[in-house]
């Protein structure tokens, strides 16, 4: 039965079909009509962010951790550039998002009008997808496809640009069941070269699972593969940052984080396996490091449900097209019918060389007494929540690598960070969006004070709502990573990497009608961190740390794996010329 | 034979040479990319080209199917190897996008394009313009007292060889579509 209605209103009644509840936004002029259809119904919760970026990395948190994707509506203009860079966090992360934007009138586009930018043109390169509805007739079928480019194949952005006019006209509505969309990646993995790939399983005597992204977005279902296929091969597994908790930190093959400041387990093995199995990672260079001395002497087997991530930085060997979840199971059946081989006896010769690395305690830091080390904050953090039903998400510098190290995940869609991009101010909007999703779960947002003042307005937002985030933030007064890097690269010129004039946090949270906690002393700190989890509402929870802390261990730009940096080196001259101009 | 016993999987390239071909040599290829003819797909597909630092030697468009609303790209580039694989993939991973065929690799194609050509000169100049266009099966498209206007289709190749040709003789301007190009014999795209 064909339903007319208006394009505001549609827009609506397509998100209550695509099932979704919840939305992150901000009204303005050109999204008016929208926002008067959201006024007279029940069905979509609307949370009112400070600020178009908040919006849409609150979104984000949203959406990585329920894997349902995140919806953000905002006006056109100032509106949409402020969400560009929460798009282009979302593409390098792959999280499915649909963005709505308000746009002048059709009669106006192209006129300079007030509060007009070319949203298209300028969300082009950082969405999966974009699309200007100029009709209402096409509103409906457009936001349903929306969803489906968002959430298939490799997860990511998009973006729907809806002039005022078409928001006020009639159209005819149709149900996502009537849309139908050519985009259809492959999602099953070719079985000659799964099957080539448990060959190398079977003969391989330094194996390695090299695990990403991939495995979360590919839902719950991947990870569980994933730890059967981990059980019964035995074989040691590492991760990227974005991977984190598909293979559980406790689990006994967990090597850590592998990459810039992974483990130096984790990076050892890398370097010397022979045979490497990346599932649903990219081979990005934060993990690589130098390519030319990339784990010369392995064969690599890459699973990527996106064809472009074959072959673009590391030429591997057996590339698998598809979906992680799928690509396991056929994985999985083929080795196990083929009766379960591996090398037993070289597995165990390279389980007690990954013993041996292990003995390096990589993450040992000198303690202090005095002054709260940023290693031993989160230590105690993790030991102090770990049995919390709890969700992490970071900022973007020294504290989120620590975090990454230190704090252990074991489940899926509990670590929330920004990986590709690099997003400082992600963390407390993103935290705001896990808290939404989970409103009875302890959310924690680990955070340098550098980074969590670029987005502290969404302070408004958590109270707004009464959303209980806590933000720990790790304050050295410094831009931590910076200045780590000036230190090694620049002959310990700081320039500008220190922060003057910060806020007091307590009396910023009280300005709010929050919760604030100072901590200065390592013996205070349990006693604080209990505080925090008490009570039930926003902290900020102000956690004085050493200003000097260097973030170990590190790989060097344009070093290899095997070329890492532990706690206690010298770090002169660690970059070489070549080196330096990487970032 | 255990595989494991063969070293492979390395890379020669650096993080500072990504894009770098030293070690590889340059080739150019005809990519045909059938899109959907929606608004911006063409800025799509260029912005991939400027955003990754790829090259376009030459780039028509026009829609060859009305009732499937389909556009057929026609892309001249030029790469490493790997380049080109990253290109097609890339190209591939745009929504709006139905196939990309590399008519260089999948078996022999035809590859025509149209060019203008404004040739001012009097006399010797003016004839010997004339007798060379008629080497060329170019057409005189428009002629005045001393101008000749001469239609060329062929090959890229010919077409720069015909303007080597003219410009001694008085070229004064020159347009191109760039290259139109269809694999050879019965097979076809889509």
């Amino acid at each position: 039965m064909a339903q007319i209605m208006s394009g505001a209103k549609m827009v609506v009644q397509a998100l209550i079909d695509q099932g979704v509840d919840t939305v992150f936004g901000y009204p303005g002029g050109a999204v008016l009509p929208i926002y008067d259809e959201i006024f007279q119904q029940n069905s979509i919760k609307h949370f009112l962010v400070r600020h178009e970026q908040g919006a849409v990395h609150a979104a984000e948190g949203y959406a990585r951790s329920t894997g349902k994707p995140g919806v953000v509506l905002v006006t056109s203009g100032p509106g949409a550039t402020n969400a560009v860079t929460g798009l282009t966090d979302a593409l390098m992360d792959s999280v499915p998002i649909i963005v709505m934007t308000g746009q002048v009138p059709t009669f106006m586009i192209g006129s300079d009008a007030f509060q007009e930018a070319d949203t298209i043109g300028i969300t082009r390169p950082c969405t999966k997808h974009n699309w200007l509805v100029k009709d209402t007739e096409e509103l409906a079928e457009t936001l349903h496809t929306a969803f489906h480019v968002a959430k298939t194949g490799r997860p990511g952005p998009v973006l729907v640009d809806i002039p005022k006019d078409v928001q006020f006209a009639d159209g005819t509505y149709k149900g996502p069941s009537k849309v139908k969309s050519h985009y259809q990646p492959k999602v099953k993995g070719d079985l000659k070269a799964i099957t080539e790939l448990v060959e190398a399983m079977e003969n391989a005597k330094k194996p390695i699972f090299y695990t990403g992204g991939g495995v979360i977005n590919s839902g719950p279902a991947a990870s569980q593969l994933l730890r059967e296929l981990v059980a019964g091969t035995n074989f040691p597994i590492t991760s990227t940052l974005m991977g984190l908790g598909s293979y559980p930190a406790k689990g006994e093959n967990w090597l850590g984080m592998l990459g810039m400041h992974g483990l130096y387990e984790a990076n050892m093995a890398m370097h010397d396996c022979d045979l490497m199995i990346n599932i649903g990672a990219r081979f990005d260079d934060r993990i690589t490091g130098r390519l030319d001395a990339f784990s010369p002497g392995s064969i690599k087997a890459h699973v990527d449900i996106d064809p472009s991530s074959i072959n673009k930085v590391i030429r591997v060997d057996i590339p698998i097209v598809g979906d992680v979840g799928h690509v396991l199971e056929d994985l999985l059946n083929v080795w196990k019918s083929r009766g379960r081989k591996t090398q037993n006896k070289d597995l165990k010769a390279w389980w007690g060389q990954i013993d041996i690395w292990r003995k390096v305690r990589c993450l040992d830091y000198k303690a202090d007494t005095k002054t709260i080390k940023p290693q031993y904050a989160l230590e105690r953090l993790e030991a102090l929540t770990k049995d919390h039903d709890r969700f992490i998400t970071t900022e973007v510098g020294q504290h989120q690598m620590w975090a990454a190290q230190y704090l252990g995940f074991n489940d899926p869609n509990r670590w929330m960070t920004s990986g590709g991009l690099g997003t400082m101010g992600y963390g407390f909007p993103a935290s705001i969006g896990v808290q939404v999703a989970h409103p009875d779960s302890l959310v924690i947002n680990v955070a340098g004070e550098a980074s969590w003042l670029m987005n502290m307005q969404e302070m408004g937002t958590a109270m707004q709502y009464g959303l209980p985030v806590k933000q720990f933030i790790l304050n050295n007064e410094r831009l931590g990573m910076v200045r780590q890097w000036q230190e090694l690269l620049h002959g310990e010129r700081y320039s500008q990497s220190w922060s003057e004039s910060l806020p007091d946090f307590v009396k910023l949270a009280e300005a709010f009608g929050a919760k604030g906690i100072l901590c200065s002393d390592p013996e205070d700190l349990d006693d604080a961190i209990i505080e925090m989890l008490k009570h039930n509402g926003p902290v900020i929870f102000d956690c004085a740390v050493e200003k000097h802390e260097n973030c170990f261990p590190m790989i060097p730009s344009g070093k290899a794996h095997n070329e890492m940096l532990l706690g206690d080196a010298s770090t002169d001259g660690a970059i070489d010329a070549a080196g330096s101009v990487l970032v | 034979m255990s595989a494991l016993k063969i070293k492979k999987g390395t890379t020669s390239k650096s993080a500072y040479n990504l894009r770098s071909n030293y070690d590889d040599l340059i080739e150019r290829h005809t990519l045909a990319v059938l899109v959907a003819n929606e608004p911006g797909v063409l800025a799509r597909v260029i912005g991939l080209f400027s955003g990754r630092g790829y090259n376009i030697e030459s780039l028509t468009v026009a829609e060859v199917e009305q009732d499937g609303h389909t556009s057929r790209i026609t892309i001249v580039t030029t790469g490493t190897p790997q380049v080109i694989e990253q290109i097609k993939a890339q190209l591939g991973r745009i929504v709006p996008v139905y196939e990309v065929h590399d008519l260089t690799v999948e078996g022999p194609s035809v590859e025509r394009e149209l060019s203008l050509f404004k040739v001012s000169g009097t006399g010797e100049k003016r004839v010997e313009a004339l007798r060379l266009a008629d080497v060329f099966r170019a057409n005189v498209v428009d002629s005045t007292l001393t101008n000749f206007t001469f239609e060329v289709v062929g090959s890229p190749e010919k077409i720069d060889a015909f303007a080597e040709l003219m410009r001694p003789l008085g070229l004064s301007e020159m347009a191109r579509t760039g290259v139109a190009a269809l694999s050879r014999g019965y097979l076809k795209i889509k």
